[in-house]
């Protein structure tokens, strides 16, 4: 049995020891702890110690939420209640409503709504927009203008979530005096699905500006200049010089505020999905069902359906970002 | 060959480990506790905490007062000389009903939190069905429990409000019953009475409609509506309008459906919403309670149905949290009117809703003994009677009510004529299911949808809840 105890043998192991692949096991001699698998020569010991706490977290804020959402999925868990003392087992029930249920249906809608409006369009195009204009700017204004977006994207939700609701509010909020109508609008009533999505542009948007400041910055200024020196013009020049050379990071940038933007609570501090559900995005939804409504076994179906999409969406960007241009 | 075998079963070890966490797992759902009544009885040296949705400065501020000022210091005080030393908190918070509801839920449900919580009487079913509270007499012993002197000074219909299957859950607060008060100045401007008190439905429709005729840019009448203000709106909206319609929400073993009633108190809020006599924006809005209670403080609501903590908390003329400096001569009060005179419940012409608070024993409190020693304490006549000081209420004791009563017109108002009157939500554990469910009904019609197509919704919303259609009136 000793081949068993190969270190070649445990591939996953090695490969994340020494970040390489590991070797095929067939080539290796018998008997031999392979330095050549083992270049930083740590030991198998020593290798699991490394990577020991990592996969301990992975372990417990990965594995055992997503198990505990996939239990309490099956049963008819409530918040309060006698299913809270001795919950049920009620097979897939859950997810039969959840799949027939016109409210869960709406809420995905509605987060579809939101991340392509905020983020894949909103937070992406804006982003964007900043990194290119900022880049022939003054430091001095450069600097500035990205102090201030940064300061969207760094102070703390719940305190960014309070300035707005104040903006936004019918009789004192900043926006009706500003429009001279008290009291005005009450805008996150009447739009509350604008109000969220306007609401997570200002507040992402530093992130992709970022990205793309540092794409733009690895944009070969020669191929910058032939294109202006063979008379290029600005759309030309975006089309066919710069997003060939970022259109890498725009999918990393985009694959990573869609995942975010999808899962992202803060909307909740703004209308706590309402008026009446109408801007119940999913995170809401499934907060309001499971602490609001108490149906914590439906929540945790809804949640899981919702891993699953999230899991979707990151592989048909990773299959979108290696296909690599012709 | 031989790799493929390792990787088979090192996916066959991952599974098993993983069926294994998911089965060790499984045994931790739910709520498995018991509890030692003779915990740590005899400590010299103890701490507890209390804790309520009440908040210096801000909601129910003066029980917030009353309990850090006067309460805490006179436990630690009395408990010192009993030579005992005594580390009492308080742990305030000023938050929606509902969220303070679903924060201590959480607690409980941790084992962890105050000692001592506040508790809608309301709530007491469902978190005794899910074990999060349990009757004293298991916390502390029977002996124990029954021997206090407050008991005697609690009437039973009161008791009953802090009580689940015949058992003491905590002990009440007090108290509460609901009218609709206008502003005088508003219904003079529209010739409007200052005694008015309608007689039915109508009546006060057309007080509505002479507001909105007379005294342009004011609310005529605001009826509490939507899922954002929770029990409030089933408390102070649909249920007196049901029971103004003849039904309570149960009785004889059935929950109301789709019924004629429902369709009238639906019907009802359809005339308000739809006529711009009410403003539903108010009621879509998160913090939509708080905005209607300004908005009356301002004079720009002209009726509103609430509870006499409104009268007390909200607009009392110092320490409320929508002071109403002139709160006596402006505010007036009437009963609530049945549909038509004779249409109530019970055939009565006028009618009401109360409920009431109280506080509960967290079955977690690593002082159990002195927790309900606390509570009892906090319930003594002194205390009782030290809290009305600062802002009267109908209290839990019978004793410091005859006193109390003597100097308030408004609370003996409620004493005398709307308590006769009232009506008492069913103490099940479903029922706050049932009331989200009339809260999203009202939603509805206020937000636009005709009040038959909001009752239907409603009962099929209702059904599964209560346990199928033979638990449910319709017709």
């Amino acid at each position: 049995m000793g081949w068993a105890r190969l270190p070649a043998a445990e591939p996953a192991l090695d490969a994340v020891a020494t970040g390489a692949t590991a070797a095929p096991a067939a080539t290796m001699p018998a008997g031999r702890a392979g330095p050549a698998t083992d270049v930083v020569g740590l030991g198998r010991w020593r290798a699991l110690g490394f990577v020991t706490p990592g996969l301990v977290l992975i372990g417990v804020f990965l594995v055992f939420p997503a198990l505990w959402t996939l239990y309490i999925g099956v049963t008819d868990y409530r918040l309060t209640g006698t299913a809270a003392r001795a919950p049920q087992i009620v097979g897939l029930e859950n997810y039969r409503r959840a799949l027939t249920d016109p409210t869960f249906y709406r809420s995905m809608w509605l987060t579809l709504v939101f991340v392509l409006g905020s983020a894949v369009l909103g937070q992406n195009l804006l982003g964007f927009f900043f990194a290119y204009a900022l880049r022939p700017a003054r430091p001095a204004v450069r600097r500035l203008v990205e102090a201030l977006v940064l300061l969207a994207w760094i102070l703390p939700s719940s305190v960014v979530a309070f300035l707005w609701i104040a903006m936004l509010d019918r009789d004192g909020g900043t926006v009706n005096v500003l429009l001279g109508q008290v009291p005005g609008v009450a805008w996150l009533i009447e739009y509350p699905m604008v109000a969220i999505v306007v609401f997570n542009i200002w507040r992402g948007t530093a992130f992709s500006m970022m990205l793309y400041s540092a794409a733009l910055s690895g944009v070969p200024p020669s191929q910058l200049e032939t294109a202006r020196l063979a008379g290029a013009s600005t759309g030309q020049t975006l089309r066919d010089v710069i997003l060939p050379n970022i259109r890498r990071y725009a999918l990393t940038n985009t694959l990573l505020i869609t995942l975010w933007t999808f899962n992202d609570f803060t909307p909740f501090l703004l209308t706590a999905g309402g008026p009446n559900h109408r801007s119940e995005v999913v995170a809401a939804y499934i907060y309001n069902t499971a602490i609001v409504g108490g149906e914590m076994g439906y929540s945790g179906a809804i949640s899981l359906l919702v891993l699953l999409v999230n899991l979707l969406l990151a592989l048909v960007y990773l299959r979108v970002a290696r296909v690599r241009p012709a | 060959m031989q790799q493929r075998i390792e990787r088979y079963g090192r996916a066959a070890a991952t599974i098993a480990v993983l069926v294994t966490v998911a089965a060790t797992t499984a045994g931790c759902l739910g709520k498995k506790t018991s509890s030692d009544t003779t915990k740590n009885a005899d400590a010299k040296e103890f701490t507890l905490s209390i804790g309520v949705n009440s908040i210096a400065g801000g909601k129910n501020a003066s029980q917030a007062e009353w309990l850090s000022n006067w309460v805490i210091p006179k436990f630690v005080e009395a408990q010192k000389a009993k030579g005992r030393t005594a580390h009492v908190t308080l742990q305030p918070s000023g938050a929606s009903d509902e969220d303070y509801k679903s924060k201590i839920a959480l607690d409980l449900k941790t084992g962890s939190g105050a000692d001592i919580y506040a508790l809608d009487g309301i709530w007491v079913g469902e978190f005794a069905d899910a074990g999060y509270i349990k009757p004293i007499e298991d916390l502390v012993g029977k002996d124990k429990a029954d021997d206090w002197e407050g008991w005697a000074q609690i009437p039973p219909a009161v008791q009953t409000n802090m009580a689940y299957n015949g058992k003491r859950y905590g002990v009440p607060l007090g108290t509460d019953g609901r009218v609709i008060y206008f502003n005088r100045k508003l219904f003079a401007q529209a010739g409007l009475p200052a005694d008015w008190q309608p007689r039915s439905w109508s009546d006060v429709l057309s007080a509505a409609y002479r507001i909105k005729a007379g005294v342009p840019g004011v609310i005529p009448m605001q009826l509490n509506a939507g899922t954002a203000m929770g029990e409030a709106t089933t408390m102070q909206g649909i249920l007196p309008l049901l029971v103004g319609a003849g039904h309570q929400i149960w009785a004889d073993g059935k929950w109301q459906g789709n019924t004629q009633a429902l369709r009238d108190a639906l019907g009802m809020y359809q005339e308000i919403y739809r006529n711009g006599l009410g403003d539903p924006v108010i009621q879509q809005d998160a913090k939509g309670r708080d905005k209607s209670f300004q908005a009356f403080a301002e004079g720009r609501i002209a009726m509103l149905l609430e509870g006499d903590y409104f009268w007390r908390a909200v607009i009392e003329p110092t320490k409320g949290i929508a002071k109403m400096p002139d709160r006596d001569q402006t505010v007036g009060y009437a009963l609530i009117p049945a549909k038509t005179p004779g249409a109530g419940i019970r055939g009565q012409d006028f009618v009401s809703m109360s409920g009431g608070s109280g506080h509960v024993l967290n079955p977690a409190s690593k002082y159990p003994q002195q927790a309900w020693e606390l509570l009892q304490f906090l319930n003594s006549k002194d205390a009782t009677i030290a809290s009305v000081a600062g802002s009267p209420r109908l209290t839990q004791r019978q004793d410091v009510n005859d006193e109390v009563l003597k100097n308030n017109p408004m609370l003996l108002f409620v004493s005398q004529k709307v308590l006769p009157l009232t009506a008492y939500r069913p103490g099940f554990a479903v029922y706050p299911r049932v009331s989200q469910a009339l809260q999203q009904a009202t939603l509805d019609v206020a937000t636009g949808t005709p009040a038959v197509d909001a009752a239907a919704t409603y009962q099929r919303t209702v059904e599964p809840i209560v346990g199928g259609v033979g638990k449910v009136a319709s017709g």
